[in-house]
């Protein structure tokens, strides 16, 4: 009986493995003039982000449009390093890769060279010499930062008292949206942070860190949240405590990533701001691969993509649909 | 001033309390009360105004403390029991309350991420719920008691699956509940000036209590706690009472989720309920109950929640920088729990009674 269990148990365990290992999903072999590309992404449920990305790189690399793309997903750097050197194994046309983590990528990219496979990272960069990948399609997180704060010192106010609402501290998203707004806090004497705490991407931490700020009684007339989630639980405190937002209100709110709930609540006017991080590089890394063929290299290395913020005033149905995510 | 007189009106109950597992919590909590009044004693102003859709509430701190730490009650009361009962912690509650909240959404919204109306009632949501939780916690649960796996190994593998099952439960998207009355349950119902969470984590409460003094429930988590071999011997069979205390977690975790999903009518993945394992493991602890199982007590368990909810609050109120914030918290916590440790306690009380005695000397002398 005991052994039943056990060995039960084995299979169990083994299964699981496999699963959390993530199967790669292995391509036919015969390519009839199919351009073969093993792409490296994140697990698609990781965000809202992630799963329009991995949607938008499964519209692109089908076989209609010349492509025969395997996939292989993880969060984690040394399984996408060991899921890298299969599909190199395999001998892939193209490996084309978003790392989990920046580093220990330098052997397999130069493993990827000496097999004449090009290598293309998009959304995140690795550190490894750029000799090592043709081009990487990137977003610009201080750009998109750069943006956010433009649009709000465009709106003129008297004095900024802003809650900074920051997202999990070290990412890049976090650096970059964090980045652009410190400067200018620091170089105008009417921009004040009246705090500037980590919700970690979490509306409901969010929501306490607002709360508290009310409950202090501070004044405040921004709230920059680093990502649409927060900016939703600052909202929420604020509804609690009958504070207006939006268009016409007495706080401005700003989000970040532009979910197409949060560009429904600006087109709707509760929300003033939203800066988009655009998870659509599958058109650019297409044209960088047909190029390719023919010879072209890429004019440059680093290829950003082109990232827009909406305003509440000037938002329409039409830019909901498209570039909700 | 105040202080003063907070210290003297405790020090009347000090000596029976000081034996009492429930001291540590309660301590706690004065020392973070003393705090605040000592730093600024607005900290417990409690104000009436009315919110946007025009309805009465309360806000102030202590409202938002009783109210955020709702879900962490819960937990600790089915962390308590599997605690007790199995010698070893559920690590998968944070996952499981993305499962709980996912099948929530999944029921009410059909296959319309966004749908107008809701396709069921929500108290077939919250059963529905209740179930798959109530499985999933048997699951754990078996695994703990008919295998004879290590608590933290057998939740391991929802703690590494579970948000991925509750991704895939509602095919990957992130359903919004556009009803208002989803939303009473997490925040307020109209007219209501307290917060719902507090209400429900109320009876959850009430209801343990009742369970816990009107069944066996209590003395037979305990007795296999202790020592599951003379338990059997006793007649109590050991693996069902872990197997009940793990489905017993799997409908604090529903309810919990439920409340979670309610907060805001929607949910996310990845971070929903994020790390909260750690803080009901820790509101365990630092209701003085071994983490090796054995005795315990629930209402310090509970008391434990809200002191880590009162800190996570009075680090907000006093701007702690982002960066620094888990610094502060981790210094209060090794603080709390080394105070609570057994044989710091055993030191405490012997220091308490060598300084009782030489008091008496003095006086008889």
């Amino acid at each position: 009986m005991k052994k039943v269990l056990l060995s039960l148990l084995v299979l169990i365990l083994s299964a699981t493995t496999v699963f959390a290992a993530g199967a790669a999903e292995t391509a036919g072999t015969d390519d009839g003039g199919l351009i073969r590309v093993g792409i490296i992404n994140n697990d698609p449920n990781e965000s809202g982000y992630r799963t329009a990305n991995d949607a938008d790189l499964k519209r692109v690399f089908t076989e209609e449009n010349g492509y025969d793309a395997s996939y292989y997903y993880s969060l984690r750097n040394d399984e996408q390093i060991s899921g890298a050197r299969t599909f190199i194994q395999d001998g892939v046309d193209y490996l084309i890769l978003s790392a989990a983590g920046t580093a220990g990528w330098d052997s397999v990219l130069m493993d990827a060279q000496n097999e004449g496979i090009p290598v293309i990272l998009f959304d995140r960069t690795v550190d490894a010499d750029p000799s090592l990948y043709v081009a990487e399609v990137v977003s610009d997180t201080n750009l998109q930062g750069q943006t956010a704060v433009d649009w709000l010192a465009s709106q003129n106010l008297d004095e900024y008292n802003i809650i900074h609402i920051q997202g999990v501290m070290g990412s890049s998203a976090q650096i970059g949206r964090t980045g652009a707004l410190n400067e200018m806090v620091a170089n105008n004497d009417n921009w004040n942070l009246v705090t500037q705490q980590t919700a970690e991407w979490n509306a409901e931490t969010a929501q306490q860190i607002v709360q508290s700020v009310i409950d202090a009684g501070t004044p405040f007339n921004v709230i920059y949240a680093e990502n649409d989630d927060m900016a939703r639980g600052a909202v929420a405190a604020l509804d609690r405590a009958n504070i207006s937002h939006g268009v016409d209100g007495d706080v401005i709110i700003m989000g970040f990533d532009c979910n197409k709930w949060a560009l429904e609540e600006l087109l709707a006017g509760r929300w003033n701001y939203d800066g988009q991080a655009n998870p659509f590089q599958a058109d650019t890394i297409d044209s960088i691969i047909k190029n390719l063929e023919q010879g072209i290299e890429p004019e440059s290395k680093t290829i950003y993509l082109v990232e827009q913020g909406f305003d509440a005033t000037t938002i329409t149905q039409e830019d909901v649909d498209k570039y909700g995510i | 001033m105040t202080a003063e007189t907070l210290k003297k009106t405790g020090s009347a109950g000090w000596m029976g309390l000081f034996r009492n597992q429930i001291f540590i919590p309660i301590a706690a909590l004065l020392v973070l009360v003393i705090f605040n009044l000592i730093a600024d004693p607005s900290f417990f102003q409690i104000s009436y105004s009315l919110n946007s859709n025009g309805d009465p509430v309360l806000s102030g701190y202590l409202i938002t403390i009783l109210d955020n730490a709702s879900e962490l009650a819960i937990l600790a009361i089915g962390m308590t029991l599997v605690t007790a009962a199995s010698g070893g912690q559920d690590i998968s509650v944070g996952a499981t309350i993305a499962i709980a909240g996912s099948v929530v959404l999944r029921v009410l919204c059909g296959d319309n991420p966004r749908p107008d109306e809701m396709q069921a009632s929500i108290l077939t949501a919250f059963l529905v719920c209740c179930v798959v939780s109530m499985l999933f916690g048997a699951f754990n649960g078996a695994l703990v008691a008919f295998l004879n796996i290590q608590p933290m190994i057998a939740t391991l593998i929802l703690y590494t699956a579970g948000r991925s099952i509750a991704a895939w439960i509602n095919n990957n998207r992130l359903p919004i509940i556009s009803d208002p009355s989803f939303g009473y349950f997490g925040t307020f119902l109209p007219g209501v000036p307290i917060p719902t969470p507090i209400f429900i984590a109320l009876i959850c409460m009430v209801i343990i209590a009742l369970t816990l003094k009107f069944t066996t429930l209590g003395l037979y988590t305990q007795a296999v706690g202790i020592n599951p071999n003379s338990a059997k011997l006793n007649g109590i069979n050991p693996q069902m009472i872990k197997f009940i205390t793990y489905v017993i977690m799997g409908l604090c975790v529903a309810v919990a989720g439920f409340i979670k999903v309610t907060r805001f009518s929607t949910i996310n993945y990845s971070v929903v309920a994020l790390d909260i394992e750690m803080d009901a493991i820790l509101a365990v602890a630092l209701g003085g109950n071994a983490l090796s199982g054995g005795r315990f007590s629930m209402a310090s368990s509970i008391l434990g929640a809200y002191v880590i909810q009162f800190l996570t609050t009075t680090l907000f109120k006093f701007n702690v920088s982002s960066s620094a914030l888990p610094a502060y918290k981790a210094v209060v916590v090794i603080a709390l729990v080394v105070l609570s440790a057994p044989a710091v306690r055993a030191k405490m009380g012997k220091l308490w009674r060598s300084l009782q005695a030489s008091k008496l000397k003095k006086e008889a002398a």
